[in-house]
């Protein structure tokens, strides 16, 4: 394995004092340090250049990109050697907002903007206070309006025409909304000293982690109508987002747990002689220092968890990628299902990208 | 009262418990009361609902005959088999993706992995872009993704043929295979056995090599166990290692080892979405490993495989083993997708199963029940090698 062995080589063979160009010098330490190094670099070049090639060819110069409406011969035409990117402007609407009515779909597209403005005030260090909640609870309640209507003018539109890109967001967001606090409360119960919270926590998450989150959204869409009461039924959607709640509290407790074994027993025993009961030592001393413990972990649980709302298409809910999914059923657009998964690929690539890199850039900058 | 007992007698308390105590009591029969009540009222409501429409619990349903179709299984199937042989299958084919899921998985994730620490700029930025790609895709997605293109290949009679032998089209992968018999499997079987002799023989060699020093070569065993003894057995017995080459005949293959569409979709998903995350364990795992390790071995002139397999790996071992763990069970557990393309692993007939015949309590139990037992069994196996891997400190 040369690979592995240059490691330690690196840093000596940029470290050896060389005259010249410093392009060529970067190139000689970084690509041709080695004869099988080169070799390496040659090989890898000719495969890239030809990958990129033939995306190229395919995805642009031979793509096509507009057609009349509701018309693919141009795209059939090209079909194997030419993306139709014309797919696009043809199903975007419908891929983006299901079946929302049409001409109401500014307020599912304004809401889609209100959920970015809220994580990109979240991310903001310098907001993070309590009036944040606030925040988060006006614009929840915001997006609710806009969504359902009935009130202020706006017609009201029932929860099934929902669809899309902000039923991907609702999912999301609000199982991550409840179940922060959720697994809050059951990493707390995991570390009591009471056996008996203790064990049904332990249960609790054992349960949710052992199990494919299809098997819940199972549980959800076919035995929640029979564990209620004849004549009382909730909305799939629903059904949908507390199964995704419970998933995400059982996920999060075990990373708050990590956060609240980080915390030194120096600042549990001080709270105890300020003599602050359990739940004041918890919010003010513990719980803020367990969580900015784990914030990283905690970001890439989100991506995860975000990731993870996909699985509602299992369940026949009108998600960003079950929308996509409908839309190539359309005869005439039927072949053409590849042009529409990278498009949606591009949407959640956005999204969980930006939260990674804002990990990242969390992990570098907490130096405590 | 004696300088002995400067303290009062303490206050009569209800059940002589402190306030704490108390408090204790008072929340866990608050809890444990509430999480009775809430399951009683959902039994409740289940049994009034199950009884209303007419459904009989339990688990009389397994032993009648199933009548689903099942495509491609690694165990004999035929419809008119019980659900509960329905079941095993499924349960096999899960098996199936996710045991041969998780070694490709592993293998590429540290080629992967390793490349991106390597010098070679080209290689570790190719190897950081397949790594974030795939990471921010969902596992959902691309898995449509890769069946949709395994529908998009050409039809068996214009199969593409990447290597003599092998056919890629859209009935899916087409490899030569050795067919495997019970005389061959009884050599194999003697192999595998002679590689667990082995295995303890070495131990006491190395035990015998600690306590005078002489180093004693193991390779012998090897080859006598593991290659020469089940040899003789086939060669005893006649067995035939014959290669069956697939061919096209008509409209469809014959011969060799098909893997369907829905598998071979389903196994490249798993394994490359899986493989990225591997990859960052791994790479996470050979930095953990301190430069003085590396300048050390440096120091003594140690070949570089030595230096790698002897001090290197086996400390970043202790780093990669416990993240591995979660990777593998999630690798099990997103093996249930199969239900969205159409592979039937055992979460898709119980879906079928639960269709058919309206046990959704009872189907949704044996799938929770079966992914239990393989995570606890994963999570088992992993931890006692974890434990034995792990450093023990005097």
């Amino acid at each position: 394995m040369t690979v592995i062995a240059d490691i330690p080589d690196a840093p000596r063979a940029a470290r050896r004092p060389q005259a010249g160009n410093p392009a060529l010098r970067w190139l000689r330490a970084n690509l041709f340090s080695s004869i099988p190094n080169g070799i390496l670099t040659i090989v890898l070049l000719a495969v890239v250049a030809k990958g990129i090639f033939s995306f190229v060819q395919w995805g642009i110069a031979n793509a096509v990109w507009l057609t009349p409406a509701n018309d693919s011969a141009a795209c059939r035409a090209v079909r194997g050697v030419g993306a139709c990117w014309a797919i696009i402007p043809e199903k975007y609407r419908f891929i983006l907002f299901g079946t929302y009515p049409f001409d109401e779909q500014w307020r599912p597209a304004l809401s889609v903007l209100l959920f970015i403005a809220l994580f990109y005030l979240s991310t903001r260090r310098a907001l993070w206070r309590r009036e944040l909640v606030l925040v988060w609870i006006g614009a929840l309640a915001l997006i609710s309006v806009l969504m359902w209507g009935g009130v202020l003018g706006l017609s009201f539109v029932s929860q099934d025409r929902w669809g899309g890109l902000p039923v991907t967001l609702i999912l999301a967001t609000f199982g991550l909304a409840f179940g922060f606090p959720l697994g809050i409360l059951v990493a707390l119960g995991r570390r009591s000293k009471l056996p008996a919270i203790r064990s049904l926590s332990v249960l609790y998450v054992e349960l949710i982690r052992g199990v494919p989150l299809v098997s819940l959204l199972f549980m959800a869409s076919v035995m929640f109508p029979l564990f209620m009461p004849a004549g009382f039924n909730i909305d799939k959607l629903l059904r949908a987002q507390i199964a995704i709640i419970l998933f995400a509290g059982a996920y999060l407790a075990e990373v708050i747990r990590g956060g609240l074994q980080a915390v030194p027993r120096g600042q549990y025993e001080a709270a105890d002689a300020l003599g602050l009961s359990y739940w004041r030592k918890h919010r003010l001393i513990v719980l803020p220092q367990a969580i900015r413990h784990v914030i990283p972990p905690l970001v890439n649980t989100f991506i995860a968890f975000f990731k993870d709302t996909s699985l509602v298409l299992i369940i026949g809910i009108f998600n960003l990628l079950t929308t996509a999914k409908t839309a190539i059923i359309d005869p005439a657009w039927q072949q053409f299902s590849v042009e529409v998964y990278i498009f949606v690929a591009a949407i959640y690539f956005v999204f969980c990208f930006a939260m990674s890199r804002y990990s990242r850039s969390l992990e570098a900058t907490s130096g405590r | 009262m004696t300088a002995d007992h400067p303290r009062p007698p303490p206050r009569r308390r209800l059940f002589a418990l402190g306030r704490n105590e108390l408090m204790g009591l008072f929340w866990q029969v608050l809890v444990v009361g509430t999480a009775v009540g809430v399951i009683a009222f959902l039994w409740s409501n289940t049994v009034t609902n199950l009884s209303a429409r007419r459904i009989t619990t339990g688990f009389a349903f397994l032993g009648r005959e199933a009548g689903m179709p099942i495509a491609d299984s690694l165990l004999a199937y035929n419809p008119r088999d019980t659900y509960l042989w329905a079941f095993v299958v499924g349960v096999g084919n899960t098996l199936r993706v996710a045991v041969i899921g998780i070694v490709l998985a592993t293998i590429l994730g540290t080629l992967i992995g390793i490349s991106r620490l390597s010098a070679n700029w080209l290689l570790s930025r190719l190897a950081a872009v397949y790594v974030e790609t795939l990471r921010d895709i969902p596992l959902l997605l691309q898995l449509l993704f890769w069946y949709v293109l395994m529908q998009a290949l050409p039809a068996a009679r214009a199969a593409w043929r990447p290597i003599e032998g092998v056919f890629l089209s859209n009935r899916g992968l087409i490899l030569p295979a050795i067919p495997l018999g019970p005389l061959q499997l009884w050599v194999l079987g003697t192999a595998l056995l002679g590689f667990a002799v082995f295995y303890l023989v070495r131990r006491q060699l190395i035990v015998q090599q600690m306590r005078d020093g002489k180093p004693r070569p193991a390779w012998p065993f090897a080859l006598g166990l593991v290659i020469v003894l089940p040899a003789a057995l086939s060669l005893v017995l006649g067995v035939s290692w014959k290669v069956e080459w697939p061919e096209l005949r008509g409209f469809n293959f014959v011969g060799g080892l098909t893997l369907a569409p829905e598998y071979f979709a389903l196994l490249i998903a798993l394994v490359t979405y899986t493989s990225a995350f591997i990859a960052e364990i791994v790479r996470s795992g050979i930095q953990s490993v301190p430069r003085g390790q590396w300048d050390a071995a440096n120091a003594l002139g140690l070949r570089r495989s030595f230096m790698l397999r002897q001090i290197i790996l086996p400390q970043a071992l202790r780093v990669i083993v416990p993240p591995m763990t979660s990777q593998y069970l999630n690798l099990t557990k997103n093996s249930s997708l199969a239900v969205a393309i159409g592979y039937q692993d055992v979460v898709s007939i119980a879906n079928t199963t639960l269709n058919q015949t309206g046990q959704a309590i009872e189907a949704i139990a044996l799938i929770m029940a079966v992914f239990l037992t393989i995570s606890l069994s994963i999570s088992f196996f992993m931890n006692w090698y974890n434990a034995r891997i792990a450093l023990v400190e005097r």
